[in-house]
């Protein structure tokens, strides 16, 4: 049996995706910049995805930038919101300890250039509250950047409330929705979002694109100067056949929003049940505050690497916050944030499911894991000490 | 290409000469949990010759792997083959680690050196120290320093 389980990594395709793309390779071929027909069909055909991407994140169409994808919409936003404090002798930025890397690189890369930033601890439940962006509000705080949802654990964060500290002490906001977007219902007005990041191949849509909304009267700051596409913001051809597919995915997935969040939940608790009753073992995350499809556990005494690839050998795709699985010698940020120990977080195993998930296939991971955490943990002398009392069970 | 070659998956999949000895004539345990792998090598030696190993390997796949390879090159061979054995020879002869999972091999080669010295120091048997690995030279994780 194939199982896809990786979801919050990408996304296949949908059918709707895909056919929504090649009228633009096969013959709506023409550059939105030029102005012959099929330049001006393709310049239409970008105005309708815009007003659809519009739509479903209750922001006006012109409201939305195109971009290559969640990464640079994230580096984008925190360039802006940094330029526009600098203009006011403002040089502070608030940020969580479990962002996404295209925020905390970008963040590092600003606090080399004089800027500088607080990173809010997380509880265990990676849930940072409003409370802690209000106190950690300054007068020289030019931007507030908290993810929506976490791309590991699967924690939503209490955005509405974040956005209302914010609008309060007149600081911008943004948000990186990716693991969020045609997730959870977003309402960027509602929520008092200033920016907002978001990548097509999350929903079922292509990837190396994505969007960025910025509320009207925040003037962007360009990463790519060349032409005027975007309103001048976002420089290059726009990828035409790659933004009609996210605008057409992201509808589909937004239509069905309800619908599939109640089939995967209902997954993914099964998961989680049937994954709790490996002895020695912990769900990561908040049990209810979490996105439909996240899964995510540490199993004491084994490693994420050979966990991965002995659940690929039964057609099972996974990811792990293992330092061996990351390419570096530490592992998740994440789970060291929610505070879990090294030789913990070394241990740890994402499911994520989509509306394309079944329970025959939760089943077949469920009779899977258990057999391979017991396979691994007979072989491992960590386990070994552990079981024979020379070290402490910490789980 | 995939990540790891075939015999380091063949390693990884059926690892031979997992498990422990009991009354070991030398145990070496090198790693730590912290940086995510721990080997453990368990000897039976006769007349100088490795007649028996076995490992225990908390690790990734690379890790598990090395273990597996460098027991098998190990057994039969006397120790003073024993210690000729190369975290290179072991990357060698998987065919190959990529770069960032060299230090699995040379976990490998350490974890065999630690239990030869093991095994010399608990039978009072006179060895040359520089032959063996001073944790001071470790190039590893460094998170246990």
């Amino acid at each position: 049996m194939k199982v896809y389980a990786d979801n919050a990594a990408t996304t296949q395709m949908s059918r709707t995706a895909i056919d929504a793309m090649l009228p633009y390779m096969e013959r709506i071929y023409g550059n939105p910049s030029s102005l012959y027909t099929i330049g001006q069909e393709a310049a239409e055909a970008l105005l309708q995805a815009r007003t659809v991407m519009a739509k479903y994140l209750g922001c006006e169409a012109r409201e939305i930038t195109f971009t290559s994808g969640g990464s640079e919409a994230d580096n984008q936003a925190l360039l802006t919101g940094a330029t526009l404090g600098e203009k006011k002798g403002k040089k502070h930025i608030i940020s969580t300890a479990i962002e996404h890397h295209a925020i905390l690189h970008m963040l590092k890369r600003l606090e080399k250039q004089g800027f500088e930033i607080t990173l809010l601890d997380v509880p265990e439940n990676g849930i940072i509250s409003a409370e802690q962006v209000r106190n950690a509000i300054r007068e020289d705080t030019c931007l507030v950047t908290v993810m929506y949802a976490n791309n590991e654990i699967g924690t939503i964060q209490p955005i509405a409330e974040i956005g209302v500290v914010c609008k309060e002490k007149g600081v911008l906001f943004h948000t990186d929705a990716v693991q969020a977007a045609g997730h959870l219902p977003i309402d960027v007005k509602k929520e008092n979002i200033d920016m907002l990041s978001l990548s097509a191949h999350k929903f079922h849509g292509p990837k190396g694109v994505g969007a960025l909304y910025v509320r009207k009267g925040v003037p962007l700051t360009n990463l790519i100067e060349g032409g005027g596409q975007e309103r001048g913001k976002r420089a290059g051809t726009e990828n035409v056949p790659g933004i009609m597919s996210m605008a057409a995915a992201f509808e589909e997935t937004c239509e069905n929003m309800e619908k599939n969040a109640v089939k995967v939940a209902a997954l993914r608790d099964k998961l989680i049940a049937g994954l709790a009753r490996i002895p020695h073992s912990v769900l990561n995350g908040d049990p209810l505050q979490r996105l439909p499809g996240n899964v995510n556990f540490c199993f004491e005494g084994i490693e994420g690497e050979s966990l991965l690839l002995l659940l690929d050998e039964r057609g099972i795709s996974a990811s792990s916050g293992s330092a061996c699985t990351s390419g570096s010698l530490e592992p998740s940020h994440v789970l060291l944030a929610i505070g879990r120990p090294h030789e913990i977080a070394h241990g740890s195993l994402r499911l994520s499911l989509s509306e394309n998930s079944t329970e025959a296939e939760v089943d077949y991971i469920l009779k899977a894991v258990p057999e391979v955490v017991d396979y691994l943990r007979k072989m491992s002398p960590v386990w070994r000490d552990l079981v024979e009392g020379r070290k402490e069970f910490l789980l | 290409m995939a990540l790891y070659s075939d015999i380091v998956m063949d390693h990884f999949k059926n690892p031979r000469n997992v498990g422990v000895i009991e009354n070991a004539d030398g145990i070496g345990e090198v790693g730590n949990a912290r940086c995510g792998d721990i080997m453990k090598i368990y000897l039976k030696i006769d007349n100088d010759i490795v007649s028996d190993v076995k490992f225990e390997t908390f690790g990734c796949g690379s890790a598990i792997a090395s273990s597996s390879m460098a027991t098998e090159m190990i057994k039969g061979k006397p120790l003073s083959e024993v210690l000729k054995v190369t975290n290179k020879a072991v990357a060698e002869a998987l065919d190959g680690l990529p770069a960032h999972r060299l230090h699995c091999s040379v976990l490998a080669e350490e974890a065999i050196k630690a239990a030869v010295q093991d095994y010399y120091e608990k039978n009072h048997i006179d060895y040359d120290r520089s032959q063996f690995p001073n944790c001071d030279d470790c190039e590893h994780c460094g998170t246990c320093r």
